[in-house]
């Protein structure tokens, strides 16, 4: 077997645990987008060309509470901003590739794929070890894309009564339980969110997902500083 | 803006938080504490989502009382705490909410 081939699928088998999560999430987001008014190629078209649950969810939730596209566009920008971080740690083992490369790379560099193929790229240095990201990447894209079809499909069987909007808040909740033991994690938790819920109706253009991020996160700059000189 | 513009723009912008970095870093442009800091992004703008979404209603009010959300989001959290579960989190959120509203 092409040795390619061979690190491309072992991609795939050790990202697979980590997609069982995907399948609700992709299946909420489908079914809330058809909800709130996205025509089904549209709901297609934001997990095909956004393809990030994070960023797609919170499009949704500005969207339907009537914040401006600048606003809507920027809130995305700070959700995906961690993944300037995924790309700095990552990139050390992919800078030898084509610009084309990387360009598919970038694409299919998400949370999943990112964590479990940083740990193959410690262990090993083979120059095709980027099809283990690409492995990854497509597996995570097949389930995700598929999710959305099956969500657009569900939702006009799902009725209102349900009250699936509150599967957003509870998604977003289960994305941060490893956070919750965490003290410093907890404060900035508890900052970001009293921000955004009393900024809600004040901070101009909906823009209080920005307005509570940058505070949570300049509380955790000063929060990591403080516990550095007490050691 | 079209619906469609707005899906290409914040494709754009995803695609290209993934891919600055691939290109154009230098190793030395990020610090441990840059690092630090990127990390508890999750924490500092998930809530954001998660905190209106419980407590305010839909006009942007705070509904405190005779609200099912509360209690059906301090359960999955405390699942969430004791599994370290993604999906048993959710499950246990949905499940105790549906409890709340339709036989409670």
């Amino acid at each position: 077997m092409n040795n390619k081939f061979r690190v491309f699928l072992k991609g795939v088998f050790d990202v697979s645990p980590l997609m069982i999560p995907v399948v609700p999430f992709g299946l909420i987001f489908g079914v809330l987008s058809i909800d709130i008014g996205f025509s089904p190629i549209e709901t297609m078209g934001m997990s095909l060309i956004i393809f990030g649950g994070a960023s797609q969810i919170i499009l949704l939730q500005l969207f339907s509470g009537g914040a401006s596209s600048l606003v809507i566009i920027s809130s995305v920008g700070a959700v995906n901003s961690r993944h300037l971080l995924y790309g700095a740690v990552v990139s050390e083992h992919l800078s030898d590739l084509k610009l084309i490369w990387k360009i598919i790379i970038s694409y299919f560099l998400i949370d999943q794929a990112f964590a479990r193929s940083n740990e193959y790229f410690k262990k090993n240095n083979d120059k095709n070890k980027y099809f283990h990201l690409f492995g990854g990447g497509i597996t995570c894209w097949v389930i995700w894309q598929t999710t959305t079809f099956l969500g657009i499909v569900l939702g006009a069987f799902i009725p209102e009564k349900l009250g699936l909007s509150f599967a957003v808040p509870l998604t977003f909740l289960a994305l941060l339980v490893n956070d919750f033991r965490k003290l410093i994690n907890v404060i900035v938790i508890i900052i970001s969110g009293l921000v955004a819920t009393f900024g809600f109706n004040y901070v101009p253009y909906k823009a209080y997902v920005i307005v509570a991020g940058v505070t949570a996160l300049l509380t955790a700059a000063i929060l990591t500083k403080l516990n550095k000189k007490n050691e | 803006m079209s619906n469609w513009l707005l899906i290409i723009y914040c494709g754009l912008i995803t695609f290209l938080t993934r891919f600055s970095m691939i290109a154009l870093l230098k190793k030395e442009m990020f610090n441990d504490r840059i690092r630090e800091i990127l990390s508890f992004v999750p924490s500092a703008i998930f809530p954001a989502i998660i905190f209106p979404a419980i407590f305010l209603d839909n006009s942007g009010d705070f509904q405190l009382e005779n609200n099912p959300k509360i209690m059906a989001a301090i359960i999955a959290m405390l699942i969430g705490i004791i599994s370290q579960n993604i999906i048993a989190t959710i499950i246990s959120g949905l499940a105790s909410y549906w409890f709340l509203i339709f036989v409670v």
